[in-house]
């Protein structure tokens, strides 16, 4: 199963900020999104994770099969970093936690409350949630965002753990995680006069 | 399904979750009742059961805007939205488990409330019944006023003002089954009016939030 | 030629533009005639006195409050169906018109019960229903206000006006249960067909009515294209700033 977005034109507020964006992804690889600040990675990972509609194009492949990391990690507070984990564990069908725990280090950390955690903890935490949701496509908005090189590094084994059983991968960062793996800058791709047709507000120019 | 019940009452039961807290308004604001109209014990009887309903009411609305205002912050919902379970499931859960914290406590607080009030002994199994029928309505519109707000920047007062006139008739129909039951009258009538606005409520309002919910994700 | 060609604003701006003031006229024309023959040229009611008067402000606003809702909850319904902003927009700006008029409604229902009924408000199911009414449209207007993106606060109020609508019949039939009122019989059995109110009564309040259906129609038409130009006024900003 490959995904493949192909033609795609996504809004942000009602306003076109990217169109005629095409890409796949096979099974095993992964594709880094690089673009400056406001570009419009954010609301692209949204629309392919489903969350959002796009103005139009086509997305296959996406159906129950995206695992989405956004900005904010899902974490509660008042609950144990396992009860966290084996909440998300159980949404998605799954039991096993104790993989996830060990990529990212969190064994120690078992009983600590979701609160008090570090940044880089919680962070940790939010990517760990990934590995058990049991889907095949990871898309990643700025995954790395506050942890430490060691964190990043963890990170970059479990992405690479990930392909290597078949998974796919969408990330969207700034820094070089040494993965093999083909970049995708949107800056080209920023909706013109041409491209930006299906606007909400189209109608009313 | 039962995953998302257990986090929610977990959460709930924990320190700074809220548990408790409907139910302490409830107690408030009945004590507070004979300070406004006196203390009268005729008078008390006869707007017990209409105070015992509004306390009731008032006590479900008050923890409305952190039903969903929270996971909304902390990016749950968004991940929620991407999982398995269909929003609809979902939110009927989270309005469940609200009824669980919240309804079902003031369901059972009632009585002990209906005595401070001289509540009529007739009074009591209907006072229960009609809350228990009613409280589980309150829960599901009240979620589907928290979906429509959830996107709004200090939408509680907002909440409140979209959800109390959809309370209006489960509060009519409840009251008015508690009063009867209160004066000796026969409460049938009214309790199946209730049970029905209950049971539609419970089948249809999950798809409105769920849909809400989902524009306002977007 | 469809009917839908008029859901583009262009077009409809158009259309409105020039039928607008042919609808105003009327309007103005139906109301004056209305309320100038209502008033001074029917005799006073035996039993009601000169009281009955108001009845040629309050049946066409009470009328025109009801209707507001529904012609709202209409273009509600074709917003979420078939995505025309327009309809969006004329369901935003009817809102307030239909506020205005159940408010109207209730104010001129209130002086006309103190000396019929000696009291300036009961809980009756009438008074009670338009009351709740006016409630639904506060907290209908109130979310438009309060959701920034435009098109989000469309869906989200098409929903509310649809639910709205149930338990609003809901509340009406519960007010009903919950108790028998003072209030007379309509004045305007539509579903019998037949009439309460003799001839000398009827035919000022006829135009009356139609005076404020105009009435309405002309403020909604106005309003939706203020909606529109606004919409569009931002829709260009917001080009005009991305392509800097």
């Amino acid at each position: 199963m490959t995904l493949s977005i192909q033609n795609l034109a996504v809004a942000r507020g009602g306003v076109p900020v990217l169109g005629n964006v095409s890409f796949a992804i096979a099974p095993g690889q992964a594709l880094i999104l690089r673009g400056p600040n406001g570009a419009g990675k954010t609301t692209l990972l949204r629309t392919i994770a489903g969350l959002q509609k796009p103005l139009s194009g086509v997305i296959e492949g996406a159906d129950e099969t995206i695992a989405y990391a956004g900005h904010a990690d899902g974490l509660k507070a008042m609950l144990s970093v396992a009860e966290n984990l084996q909440f998300w564990a159980q949404v998605f069908g799954h039991s096993d936690i104790e993989a996830a725990l060990a990529a990212y280090q969190l064994g120690p950390l078992i009983d600590r409350l979701a609160g008090t955690l570090s940044a880089g903890q919680k962070r940790r935490l939010g990517l760990a949630r990934l590995m058990v949701t049991g889907r095949r496509v990871w898309v990643l908005d700025e995954p790395t965002v506050s942890l430490d090189a060691d964190a990043v590094a963890m990170f970059a084994a479990a992405v690479t753990a990930h392909l290597g059983a078949g998974g796919m991968a969408l990330i969207a960062t700034h820094i070089d995680l040494g993965l093999n793996a083909q970049t995708f800058d949107i800056t080209p791709y920023r909706a013109t006069a041409d491209t930006r047709s299906g606007a909400s507000d189209e109608a009313f120019l | 399904m039962i995953a998302l019940l257990r986090r929610d009452l977990m959460l709930a039961f924990r320190a700074g979750g809220g548990f408790g807290l409907g139910l302490a308004f409830f107690l408030i604001v009945t004590v507070l009742v004979p300070f406004s109209v006196g203390p009268q014990s005729e008078l008390l009887s006869t707007i017990a059961p209409g105070v015992l309903w509004l306390g009731a009411l008032l006590a479900c609305l008050l923890s409305l805007d952190r039903l969903l205002a929270l996971d909304f912050e902390d990016g749950t919902l968004d991940l929620l939205a991407t999982a398995p379970l269909p929003l609809e499931a979902a939110l009927s859960v989270k309005a469940l488990s609200h009824w669980l914290t919240t309804g079902l406590p003031l369901v059972l607080a009632a009585p002990v409330l209906g005595l401070m009030l001289n509540l009529a002994p007739s009074g009591f199994m209907w006072l229960i019944a009609s809350l228990a029928l009613g409280t589980p309505a309150l829960s599901v519109i009240g979620t589907f006023g928290a979906a429509l707000t959830v996107g709004i920047k200090r939408g509680g007062l907002l909440m409140s003002l979209l959800v109390l006139p959809l309370y209006v008739p489960t509060l009519i129909f409840g009251a008015e089954a508690a009063r009867r039951g209160a004066m000796g009258l026969d409460p049938g009538t009214p309790l199946t009016l209730l049970a029905g606005i209950t049971l539609g409520t419970i089948a249809l309002m999950p798809f409105a939030s769920a849909a809400v919910l989902r524009m306002t994700l977007r | 030629m469809s009917l839908w060609e008029y859901a583009n604003p262009v077009k409809f701006l158009g259309l409105s533009a020039r039928v607008q003031p042919y609808l105003w006229a009327a309007a103005a024309i139906c109301v004056v005639v209305g309320l100038t023959w209502g008033f001074f040229a029917t005799p006073d009611d035996y039993r009601q006195g000169s009281t009955v008067k108001i009845i040629y402000l309050h049946v066409p606003a009470a009328l025109m409050a009801i209707n507001a809702w529904f012609m709202m909850l209409v273009t509600s319904l074709i917003w979420l169906i078939r995505r025309h902003h327009v309809s969006a927009l004329a369901a935003k700006a009817a809102a307030p018109v239909g506020l205005t008029m159940t408010l109207i409604a209730l104010v001129t229902g209130a002086i006309w019960g103190q000396p019929m009924w000696g009291t300036w408000w009961a809980w009756d199911p009438r008074l009670t229903s338009f009351l709740i009414l006016f409630l639904f449209y506060l907290g209908y207007i109130a979310l438009w206000e309060a959701v920034e993106d435009p098109d989000t606060a469309a869906d989200l109020t098409s929903v509310l006006c649809l639910v709205g609508s149930v338990f609003a019949i809901l509340s009406r039939y519960a007010v009903n249960f919950w108790n028998q009122g003072l209030h007379q019989g309509t004045s305007v059995p539509v579903a019998t067909g037949g009439r309460t109110v003799a001839d000398v009564f009827w035919y000022p309040l006829l135009i009356s009515m139609v005076g404020f259906g105009l009435l309405f129609l002309s403020l909604v038409l106005y309003r939706t294209g203020t909606e529109i130009r606004l919409r569009r006024t931002r829709a260009l900003l917001a080009r005009s700033r991305k392509d800097v």
